[in-house]
């Protein structure tokens, strides 16, 4: 049995909050933070980042090139 | 001794455009000069040079191509006459904004609006003091025979890439559609991609690993660098004053008073200073050959020893405001000129120059 | 072991590693911060076109054209050889390129009021000549960058600042298909209306801006993409809303999907 797992990093301090990362996640694992970044914008983050499958539909909609996917295939007997 | 042949003017630019191994022609029809494009039709350069030849859809098109092809470096051109020019200012404006080097002929006609097909010197202000927006300036040259329209095709562009600046050959409808024997200069090559990447480094040419990117824009968002930028062309057209002013003298030395002309003016003037001499008058000749920048000091230097001047133009009277500028009243200066395609004889400006300079108050 | 569940052994710091990277921003991109409005799809149109590039690899022989617009800035954000040029004006500084360089590759990036309404005749007769160039052409039905007036593809009773009541088309014309219309000339080869608002269609934009470079790469003329995008700021609307109204407002009229291909007008 293997379960792929996946994480995002967001270049915080260049998002600019619009939120179309977290509106196009399948998994619910993105929101907006309530701080806020240098420039003023409620950054993304992973909020559920166990659920994340590293599909890479929040960095293929992000306008701005801010996201980074990872994704590994991890199988029981790690 | 050069190739010699019996060319119109227009046709004379064509064929030593093919010769300066320019890259791309890029034009749009307008009398007089139509047979530029027609000649280049007719002479396929691409089999002979590789040079392209494109008619476009407007002068609008025509001049931004230039504008493409010449920031990547090649030698482009276009020509046009008067209300082509006058659509072109808008990217003669950008062309001197981005210093793409690249040629541009204006056989002048007489305006404003359509006007007249026949010939005019009415667009010095437009070639000298802008005609589009901004702080800019245009390398001019004046021709004043068929053989200069051949010889100021290879000058311009060599002044358009020493300084990377847009150059304005300004005829008019008598040097294009006259006919003259004419020295071609022999055959240049066009220079390859490789020797353009190596020459002009500025050039988008396609961005290798080993250099940044290459942008060839007329934008600055923030005042102190468009300020910077602007100091810098200023910088450059100080050292293109400095070291390009062009003009010749023809009798000058004792010189009593002076005719100041260009172009078919100068032409023309040339026959009444030969005129006024058999006369007895002491009469010279300056002709500016770069419009701009204007050869002003040699003529305050000449206003110190003449008694007047009188500026021949094919206008109501426009080069004269920069002889005015060089002369600071130190002598008369007066204008005459014909109107709406009206060419001047050499008596009249004969007459012109005894009543209003040497007879006048 | 069998009870070990795999969400306690594996932790992020194990997944963030180079060798599971799966996504990275395109080197053709440069670090500066994009200009355009949060949310707004000019960034992944930006991007896409900049991976095609690489993915292709012909980043060092392309030169892009951008205009005045908001995608003046482009030469900020591409890490190529960039040319500016005077509003509508790119398709002709892109023929006068291109002419001259037949085997380099050049683009041209245009929004809406750029190239269907000022730079109207630059884009007919580029795509009428069959130049050897790519056209992207990203509509928003608005002029974004001078700050959100009536755009020759601003849709019927769509409000502007300059349309403040809504577009009268008695009075101020209909939207304009500029798409349709260069469909119609012999010179252009590829023509679809694509968008970047969700994955699914930005992977859909990106393969048809990949087949644009091939038909230039094929020399085959003319490749015109629309990207029917979002302008969150000018609609006044958030990002998230503005992508839900492109797609019930502005897809009815602006139909996604390819117009024409191999120079055959597709029947739809």
């Amino acid at each position: 049995m293997a379960k792929v797992r996946g994480a995002i990093v967001v270049a915080v301090e260049k998002c600019k909050g619009c939120g179309l990362c977290a509106n196009s996640c399948p998994a619910d694992v993105i929101k907006l933070e309530k701080k806020v970044n240098a420039k003023g914008y409620n950054y993304a983050y992973m909020f559920n980042p166990e659920a994340c499958t590293g599909c890479t539909n929040c960095a293929t909609v992000c306008p701005d090139s801010v996201i980074t996917v990872y994704r590994l295939k991890a199988t029981k007997n790690n | 001794m050069g190739e010699l042949r019996l060319m119109k003017g227009n046709e004379a630019i064509a064929e030593a455009a093919i010769r300066s191994g320019v890259d791309a022609y890029y034009g749009y029809p307008i009398t007089p000069q139509s047979e530029i494009l027609e000649y280049l039709m007719s002479e396929e350069p691409y089999k002979r040079t590789g040079m392209v030849v494109l008619q476009a859809e407007s002068e609008i098109a025509s001049v931004n191509m230039v504008y493409g092809a010449g920031a990547g470096g090649k030698k482009a051109m276009t020509t046009s006459s008067s209300p082509g020019i006058s659509l072109m200012q808008e990217g003669l404006s950008y062309i001197a904004g981005a210093e793409i080097p690249c040629l541009i002929v204006n056989v002048v006609r007489g305006g404003p609006g359509l006007g007249t097909i026949q010939p005019s010197q009415s667009d010095y202000f437009q070639t000298t003091k802008g005609g589009g927006h901004g702080d800019y300036r245009l390398i001019a040259l004046a021709p004043a025979s068929v053989q200069e329209m051949s010889d100021f095709v290879k000058l311009g562009f060599e002044l358009a890439f020493k300084y990377r600046n847009p150059v304005m050959l300004q005829a008019d409808g008598v040097i294009g559609q006259m006919m003259e024997k004419v020295e071609l200069f022999d055959q240049m090559p066009r220079l390859t991609d490789q020797e353009i990447i190596a020459k002009y480094p500025w050039a988008t040419t396609g961005k290798p690993k080993s250099r940044e990117r290459n942008i060839i824009t007329s934008l600055d968002l923030e005042a102190l660098k468009q300020e910077e930028f602007n100091l810098h062309l200023q910088r450059k057209y100080k050292e293109v004053t400095e070291n390009e002013t062009r003009y010749e003298l023809v009798n000058c030395e004792d010189a009593e008073y002076l005719l100041v002309a260009y172009g078919s003016s100068a032409r023309i003037s040339l026959k009444t200073v030969q005129l006024a001499r058999e006369k007895g008058l002491k009469v010279g000749l300056v002709r500016p050959i770069t419009l701009w920048p204007f050869p002003s000091k040699i003529i305050s230097e000449l206003a110190d020893k003449v008694k007047g001047m009188l500026c021949v133009e094919m206008s109501a009277g426009q080069m004269i405001e920069d002889v005015i500028l060089a002369t600071l009243g130190k002598t008369k200066v007066l204008h005459y000129g014909r109107l709406g395609g009206v060419i001047p004889s050499p008596d009249e400006v004969l007459v012109a120059l005894e009543t209003q300079i040497i007879g006048g108050k | 072991m069998e009870d070990v569940k795999i969400e306690d052994v594996i932790k992020i710091e194990d997944i963030i590693k180079q060798e599971n990277l799966v996504f990275s921003k395109t080197k053709n991109l440069t670090d500066k911060t994009m200009s355009f409005c949060p949310g707004c799809g000019h960034g992944v149109a930006h991007r896409i076109t900049m991976e095609v590039l690489e993915e292709m690899g012909i980043s060092e022989d392309t030169i892009g054209i951008a205009p005045v617009g908001c995608s003046v800035l482009a030469y900020e954000f591409m890490n190529i050889d960039m040319q500016q040029a005077a509003h509508g004006r790119a398709p002709a500084v892109a023929t006068g390129l291109k002419r001259v360089y037949p085997d380099k590759y050049v683009f041209t990036y245009q929004g809406d009021g750029d190239l269907a309404a000022i730079g109207t005749g630059e884009t007919i007769h580029a795509c009428n000549r069959g130049e050897n160039i790519v056209i992207i052409f990203v509509n928003n039905g608005i002029y974004g960058m001078t700050g959100g007036q009536m755009a020759p593809t601003t849709l019927a009773g769509m409000k502007t600042s300059t349309s403040p009541y809504g577009r009268d088309v008695e009075t101020m014309g209909a939207p304009l298909k500029i798409t349709e219309v260069v469909a119609l000339l012999p010179g252009t080869c590829y023509v679809t209306r694509q968008s970047v608002h969700t994955p699914g269609n930005v992977r859909k934009a990106k393969k048809a801006i990949r087949k644009a470079f091939e038909n230039q790469k094929a020399k085959k003329g003319l490749s015109f993409i629309e990207i029917v995008s979002n302008c969150n700021s000018g609609w006044k609307m958030t990002p998230v809303d503005s992508n839900k109204w492109m797609e019930e407002n502005m897809f009815p009229f602006y139909p996604l999907g390819d117009i024409k291909d191999e120079f055959k007008l597709l029947q739809k």
